[in-house]
């Protein structure tokens, strides 16, 4: 007992010093984990109150390249209207249908606190579970995709930006051919993602627009995501594809969060289908 | 009751300077200084460790909270308090009697600045092996340590020169 009493007295800094590392390589490891981050993140109270007084006070910078971004969204989207006006209006059954088919919910929301220059880089936003926020929702922006809701709080929410060396999205040619992969990050610029395991027949060219697969609950289809930069020469079955991003992911402010309707229903075929 | 409420101002004030101003600032896309290590630089010497351990360890948390790290900036910061003592021994030759008096401003420069680039270097290398997480990448790894360094070491001692002619 007193060896023990001893062997205490003489290590008492080590083991102390042991005990806190310990804290800090199990929350490093959780962190990395999707399912398992939950303690040490921004989307709490205390930072998140600390990045909103920040962003609100940073925001009056951009006001004039803002409002240009969202009046050319507005065009757009005013555009898009008119070419459906007449698929609306030529009788009220259709407007039936349309609610019918409805899939998606967008929710507005603001980033406060973006990263953009590490490994493993997140966003926090200001929406949360209040505003039917949940996990593995959408988050995108009017150029292109951004992320993946992670972990909700009341009022903060986490995003895995696409910029992670976790994150893994499915991705398509734009245009007549289906070819899809999967769009990684290899953590060195930030304006570059990659396509893996895209096929070898599929027809590239340098400047071919890639955009949302639509192969999982997560992302709508066919919303952009960024434009072919870079083949290799030997095309090969494992090869990657540099896509240049059409979103400047270091300058984000305005966000949305896209809910699918349907995810539970698919969710749950599927894993009824697995047993 | 003064010095410990002039640690607790600094442990503050260099919180709200790295993640307010130097976690954003990001030098050519990726380069950011630490500088929040300077709290273990310039935490007096004691015999008893606990309170630096237990300080750098919620410096650390408090950061990567901030900065959604999980606990790198923890465990590399609380590798260096430990080591800071052996350091210390090894650079400036001191006895624990002589702890009271230790000053860092009141070394020669040579000996503080082997010190400050021993620590700097480690704490930069332990952070940027764990956010890279990978052998794959080890050039960027090694390559951003010694960017982020020496980032940190200009502003290090352009601050303490700084402060020092003020007093």
């Amino acid at each position: 007992m007193q060896q023990i009493i001893y062997f205490f007295q003489k290590f008492k800094y080590f083991l102390f010093f042991l005990f806190l590392e310990c804290i800090a390589l199990t929350l490093t490891f959780n962190n990395l984990n999707f399912h398992k981050s939950k303690f040490v993140n921004s989307a709490n109270s205390v930072t998140g109150i600390f990045y909103t007084t920040l962003s609100n006070s940073k925001e009056y910078l951009s006001l004039k390249s803002k409002n240009q971004s969202l009046q050319e969204e507005n065009t757009q989207l005013k555009n898009d209207l008119e070419r459906n006006k007449l698929f609306f209006s030529t009788d009220i059954l259709v407007l039936d249908t349309v609610k019918y088919h409805q899939k998606y919910t967008y929710t507005e929301a603001k980033i406060i606190n973006n990263n953009y220059s590490k490994p493993h880089n997140f966003l926090t936003i200001n929406r949360g579970v209040n505003e039917g926020i949940v996990k593995e929702m959408a988050v995108i922006n009017r150029k292109g995709i951004i992320g993946i809701t992670e972990n909700v709080s009341n009022n903060y929410t986490r995003v895995q930006s696409i910029l992670n060396k976790n994150s893994n999205i499915n991705a398509r040619l734009k245009g007549n051919t289906a070819y899809f992969g999967t769009l990684k990050w290899n953590s060195i610029d930030y304006n570059t993602v990659q396509l893996h395991d895209i096929p070898r027949q599929a027809p590239l060219k340098i400047g071919d627009t890639i955009e949302t697969g639509g192969k999982s609950t997560i992302f709508p289809e066919g919303i952009p995501i960024g434009t072919v930069s870079k083949i290799n020469k030997r095309n090969t079955a494992n090869s990657k594809i540099n896509v240049t991003l059409f979103n400047d992911m270091s300058n984000l402010e305005n966000v949305y969060v896209v809910k699918n309707l349907h995810k539970q229903e698919i969710q749950l075929l599927e894993n009824n289908s697995n047993e | 009751m003064n010095k410990s409420l002039h640690l607790s101002l600094f442990f503050l004030f260099l919180l709200g300077l790295q993640v307010l101003i130097l976690n954003n600032i990001n030098f050519l896309g990726y380069i950011n200084p630490f500088l929040y290590i300077a709290f273990i630089f310039l935490y007096p010497l004691k015999e008893n460790k606990f309170p630096l351990l237990f300080f750098s360890f919620m410096l650390g948390i408090s950061i990567d909270f901030f900065s959604d790290s999980g606990g790198i900036h923890a465990f590399s910061t609380l590798f260096i308090a430990y080591t800071r003592l052996f350091f210390v021994k090894l650079y400036f030759r001191k006895i624990p009697s002589d702890y009271p008096f230790f000053k860092l401003n009141s070394e020669s420069i040579g000996k503080v600045f082997n010190f400050v680039v021993t620590l700097t270097v480690i704490h930069h290398l332990i952070y940027f092996s764990f956010a890279s997480f990978s052998f794959q990448n080890i050039s960027i790894v090694l390559l951003n340590t010694l960017y982020s360094s020496i980032f940190t070491l200009i502003l290090f001692f352009l601050g303490t020169s700084i402060f020092k002619k003020s007093k």
